[in-house]
């Protein structure tokens, strides 16, 4: 059924669902993700993309169904207990906190520190290795020392992506990296997701409604529809057109069921 | 590579914005209060103190700077608990009457036949307990902490009145802690600069300072990232009773006396007027102790100064409250320059 076996298996979900009282966000969900592959996941805003992030991140305990990390059933209970298998995220809003210096934020929950307990923060190092990623990664800022108010969107979202990348992750969740961003900073973007393709070491899951963007990218696509997975091909085997065509579609049926 | 987006100048991330080179000497003076949120209450306050010695002689006279020590200490220690609690996005009004239980706790484990530094760790054990009830009633059971403290703020002051009676005690400790734990203004005055001290390094300096912004800034990006928030808030709310817990110590030593009826809304309320002026946000995000201890020493000074000159208790509190309207209006205006600005 897959195009591209590119490596194990590192994280699947099977027959996940979330409800939030009456509301069923999830019905469905089954998807995996091997390692060193991109997967796009996409779907129209209210789909159901952000709760699924959600879910295989740890933000969100599933309703019901199980999670696989690496082929072993997991229940993730926390962002944490996530973290430390290896699921980093960046999520729509970012978790920046504005507040805050560049340098600070990207390390935000492992900063180096000394003295023990006392927690006392390691600001030199912070800012050494803050300034060598995003050198490397080629994110242009007017200064690390600013707090990330002062910067622009694009700006802020390559701070967060280049925060989750430096942590070694596993499993790379981006959701809607380039929705805040021009032409020209999401070919940053997509770039670094490239460089991580190539390094085949993690596997990405980019959350997005506008996939003409990502389209290229992306070793697979799904699609997600009403809270279940509807369509699943490598890239390879589809098209932009015939993802169009099936979102207009579906549009069109749901339009004439309620005027029936 | 890429171009830098928009016209910005394609600075490397390494250099520092150079700015303040060319600027002449007013326009940096403009800079430095709008980059230091604890600059304008100290020039209010050395412009306070000029203004009071120049309307009497007295005012920098040892007596009277040992009462401003009086009038400002306790509050400046319960500000900086109070700015610890504001900066995560949170208020805690029982703090005042945390201030009047503790000393009492004391008092009677002290009665009971403790020694009296078992006795004191009783008496911030308890105030640690009433911070830890606040913080897991606002955290757990999601009770906005303005209700949550105004619950615990009668419930203490009840508790108080009961245990005590009603009636004040005198603590009978040796001179020598009598003294360093209050009686001496030396003493009094060390105790407020050491808490804002290390506040301040916590605040600025440390994770949990770290965490503390984080949480108040940014709640929910905060969780995401996997920062404990209802962890910081209630140690937060611990760290502000026992801060006012230990206030309420030194003036009982000071004093002499315990009353039940001492400290309450009025000393809860001007340790957060301290912390406001000082430059700390009521919106959660941003603070500074030791901002908070220059509010309070400039609440201490507009107190003694208008005692001097013999203005009523009265007109003292519409200035008070004028004072206040004004510094919040000042940093607001401030904070939208700073930002704007991009200093």
């Amino acid at each position: 059924m897959n195009g591209t076996t590119k490596g194990q298996e590192v994280l699947r979900a099977e027959h996940v669902s979330k409800s939030f009282g009456q509301v069923t966000a999830l019905r469905d969900i089954n998807l995996t993700l091997r390692k060193g592959e991109v997967l796009g996941l996409l779907g129209d805003n209210g789909a159901g993309k952000s709760t699924l992030i959600k879910i295989l991140t740890g933000f969100h305990q599933p309703t019901s169904g199980q999670l696989y990390f690496e082929g072993k059933p997991v229940t993730l209970r926390s962002v944490s207990q996530g973290r430390a298998l290896g699921i980093e995220v960046v999520f729509q809003d970012l978790a920046l906190i504005n507040e805050v210096n560049v340098y600070r934020n990207m390390f935000l929950r492992r900063e180096p520190v000394f003295g023990g307990f006392l927690g006392i923060l390691n600001d030199r190092k912070m800012r050494e290795q803050a300034i060598e990623q995003l050198n490397r990664m080629g994110v242009r800022i007017p200064s690390v020392d600013v707090p990330v108010a002062k910067l622009s969107g694009g700006q802020r979202q390559a701070i967060a992506v280049a925060r989750s990348v430096y942590q070694q992750a596993k499993v790379l969740l981006l959701d809607e990296p380039t929705a805040a961003m021009g032409v020209k900073e999401s070919a940053l973007i997509l770039d670094v997701i490239q460089r991580l393709k190539q390094e085949g070491e993690v596997g990405v899951i980019i959350i997005a409604h506008n996939y003409a963007q990502i389209f290229d990218v992306c070793d697979r696509v799904n699609l997600i529809e009403g809270g279940k997975i509807t369509f699943d091909k490598p890239t390879a085997e589809t098209s932009i057109q015939e993802l169009t065509d099936i979102v207009v579609k579906e549009y069109r049926n749901a339009r004439r069921d309620l005027t029936a | 590579m890429n171009d830098p987006e928009k016209s910005r100048p394609a600075a490397t991330v390494s250099k520092p914005a150079a700015s303040g080179r060319d600027k002449s000497a007013w326009r940096r003076a403009g800079a430095f209060i709008l980059r230091y949120r604890e600059a304008s209450i100290l020039i209010a306050g050395i412009l306070l103190a000029i203004y009071f010695q120049w309307s009497s002689s007295a005012f920098l006279s040892k007596a009277n700077l040992q009462n401003l020590v009086q009038y400002s200490g306790t509050t400046a220690i319960i500000a900086a608990g109070e700015v610890l609690v504001l900066v995560c996005g949170e208020v805690d009004l029982s703090v005042g009457m945390v201030y009047a239980l503790t000393p009492f706790v004391m008092y009677f484990t002290a009665q009971a036949g403790a020694p009296w530094w078992l006795a004191v760790i009783a008496g911030l054990g308890a105030a640690g307990i009433v911070g830890l009830i606040n913080g897991l009633i606002t955290t757990i059971l999601e009770v906005p902490s303005f209700v949550t403290t105004l619950g615990t703020l009668f419930l203490i002051n009840g508790f108080t009145l009961t245990i005590s009676g009603g009636f004040p005690v005198q603590p009978q400790a040796g001179p020598t802690f009598t003294a360093l734990f209050g009686a001496n203004p030396l003493a009094e005055m060390a105790w407020a600069l050491v808490i804002a001290i290390v506040f301040q390094f916590v605040l600025k300096k440390t994770r949990w300072g770290l965490h503390t912004v984080a949480t108040g800034g940014n709640l929910i990006g905060s969780a995401e990232v996997g920062i404990p928030v209802r962890a910081i808030k209630t140690g937060n709310f611990i760290l502000c009773s026992i801060l006012g817990g230990f206030a309420g110590i030194i003036d009982c030593f000071r004093i002499g006396s315990v009353d039940p009826l001492a400290g309450g809304s009025q000393i809860m309320f001007m340790a957060i007027a301290a912390a406001v002026i000082g430059g700390t946000l009521l919106t959660g995000g941003l603070g500074t102790v030791i901002g908070a201890l220059i509010g309070s020493v400039v609440l201490g000074i507009l107190t003694d100064g208008f005692t001097l000159l013999g203005v009523s208790a009265y007109t003292f509190d519409m200035i008070l409250g004028a004072a206040i309207l004004v510094t919040m209006a000042v940093n607001i205006r401030l904070a939208l320059l700073r930002d704007r600005g991009g200093l």
